[in-house]
């Protein structure tokens, strides 16, 4: 039975990678989810198969509550909330981890059984990572939540503390690596991971969390990955390491979209250097009511919609949906500019927008079309800041300067749906509301919109 | 096992691993980080084993147990919300 069940280990790699590799279009990516399936249920199927496995009723009443707690979230939870359930994902994907790390431990410990020094090291890497990823992911969870203040705590040598502390964890770590016996240092090593996982999240500000969730994403396969060296398993290897590159991917993806590197998002606490930049003297500026808008856009031939995460928090997708559908109806070519930081977490935009019913040919990334901003005739930016800021372009001295933008300002008219002039959240002025393009539509995302449609029929009577 | 060959599957899965995330297109990154939580959630198997083993003592257990709920919770959102998710993406043809 233990060849079958390492042959049924084989097929079941397969099919995660087959899962994640059907997930490079809409097309087949449900067919991932189903091959993601079956491998985890033959992984679960031949673990009982080539083992003896005792202790029956604590098992099956973990995979009651499992699922009873699972089911409910999955169909329960707003998708404007998916970035928390992803973070409480990784959080508790990392406490299994962190666990099952500190059993084994404790288990070799007290049968006086001598553990390999790679199997040691493979363990003190799982708990580690995986006790950190735990904390900072209920960090980030409680952020995102906005239980959590969502600007950066900082303190004097905050950075120090961190890499003392950091530094001490190893030293235990790598202590109890030479001195397996030493049990009296694990509880300490375990809580110090703890405390560094809080500490590592709290100086993080809100604007950051795609990049932050995309790290936790990559630390928590990690240390599924450390467990598969510490078990003697190949599929927790394999598992592991695929989580693992694919946060690893999507926090490259996240840093150069804001154009900063990894250690200036998990050292430098950007926003909180701009929160005290004194505001910019008033400039001239235009706005326009709802009537006006709603002419304009009627008039247009291409219009390109610019959404940011300020549309998810009006949760105007709907209205969207119908402004979009009304426009495309006259004749008026719509499209979606979707800047790869819109939301909070990578690809957060086009689930909301997918939530709306508005088809995913419509939503384009930023390289595919900025080359179009040029053409078209308005571009309507709603709920969205700093990624429309040409100072990013222009400006040395802003601290966006670099990031990669969407070329808002090349259109012919540029609306803004927005509830004032205040700063976004970085706190940067953006140059675009003062051009003489640029209409301000001063109000709530989900009420302009609605009023704009409401203007729009009355012109086809009339 | 041996580490060499454990270095080594894990050499080829990120290797394979980065090659097949990099061609996910940008449009399903979410659906995509829910898929791998929901896969990363592996470590139920270590779980199981830790729970499962003749002899295991009361702190094995109670570890286990909280490791399996932990990861089974995280096996049936993740795999659930992500076909939820990928439910709502649709052409335009396909539109009633």
């Amino acid at each position: 039975m233990a060849h079958l069940g390492s042959y049924l280990y084989i097929v079941s790699a397969a099919l995660f990678i087959l899962s994640l590799k059907w997930m490079n279009s809409p097309a087949s990516a449900r067919r991932g989810v189903f091959a993601g399936e079956t491998g985890m249920l033959l992984a679960i199927v031949a673990t009982v198969l080539a083992n003896n496995i005792f202790n029956w009723q604590w098992i099956l009443a973990a995979f009651f509550i499992g699922t009873a707690i699972g089911v409910p979230i999955a169909y329960i939870m707003p998708m404007t909330a998916v970035p928390q359930r992803t973070a409480m994902s990784h959080a508790c994907g990392a406490l299994a981890a962190a666990l099952v790390g500190t059993a084994e431990f404790y288990r070799a410990n007290q049968l006086h059984e001598t553990l390999p020094a790679f199997v040691m090291v493979a363990l003190v890497l799982e708990t580690l990572l995986g006790y950190l990823t735990f904390t900072g992911s209920l960090m980030a969870m409680g952020k995102l939540q906005e239980v959590l203040p969502q600007r950066p705590i900082t303190y004097r040598n905050q950075n120090t503390v961190n890499f003392v502390l950091f530094a001490i964890a190893a030293g235990l770590g790598v202590r109890l690596v030479l001195v397996p016996t030493d049990t009296w240092i694990f509880p300490i090593f375990a809580g110090l991971s703890l405390l560094f996982g809080v500490l590592m999240i709290i100086p993080i500000g809100g604007a950051d969390m795609p990049t932050v969730i995309a790290l936790l994403n990559s630390y928590a396969g990690l240390s599924a990955c450390a467990m598969g060296f510490a078990l003697g398993n190949n599929l927790l290897v394999v598992a592991g390491a695929l989580d693992g590159s694919s946060g690893l991917i999507l926090s490259i993806i996240m840093c150069k979209a804001m154009n900063r590197s990894f250690t200036n998002v998990l050292f430098g606490a950007f926003g909180q250097i701009q929160t005290s930049a004194v505001q910019a003297q008033q400039r001239p500026y235009r706005s326009a009511s709802a009537e006006e808008a709603s002419s304009i856009l009627e008039a247009a031939g291409s219009v390109i919609i610019v959404p940011g995460y300020g549309l998810a928090v009006a949760q105007a997708q709907h209205k969207i949906r119908e402004l979009y559908d009304s426009l495309m109806r006259r004749g008026v070519d719509v499209k979606f500019a979707i800047h790869p930081v819109a939301g909070r977490m990578p690809g957060h935009m086009n689930v909301l927008l997918a939530e709306a019913d508005i088809p995913y040919d419509r939503l384009y990334e930023m390289d595919d079309i900025n080359g179009e901003f040029g053409q078209c005739d308005v571009a309507l930016v709603i709920g969205a800041n700093d990624v429309t800021n040409p100072a990013a372009r222009t400006d040395k001295s802003s601290p966006i300067f670099g990031m990669p933008i969407l070329d808002v300002d090349k259109a012919h008219t540029v609306m803004v749906i927005k509830r004032s002039m205040n700063p976004g959240f970085a706190g940067i002025d953006n140059d675009l509301y003062y051009m003489d393009k640029t209409l301000m539509l001063f109000g709530d995302a989900k009420a302009f919109v609605t009023e704009i449609i409401k203007e729009l029929p009355a012109k086809v009577e009339a | 096992m041996d580490l060499s060959i454990g270095l080594f599957v894990f050499m080829l899965a990120t290797f394979v691993g980065l090659e097949i995330i990099r061609k996910v297109s940008p449009l399903l990154h979410t659906p995509l980080m829910s898929l791998t939580n929901a896969i990363s959630a592996i470590s139920v198997v270590g779980a199981i084993l830790i729970t499962g083993a003749q002899g295991a003592t009361m702190l094995s257990k109670i570890l286990g147990f909280i490791a399996i709920t932990a990861a089974v919770t995280n096996i049936v959102s993740g795999f659930l919300i992500t076909d939820r998710m990928l439910k709502m993406f649709k052409r335009r043809e396909e539109k009633k």
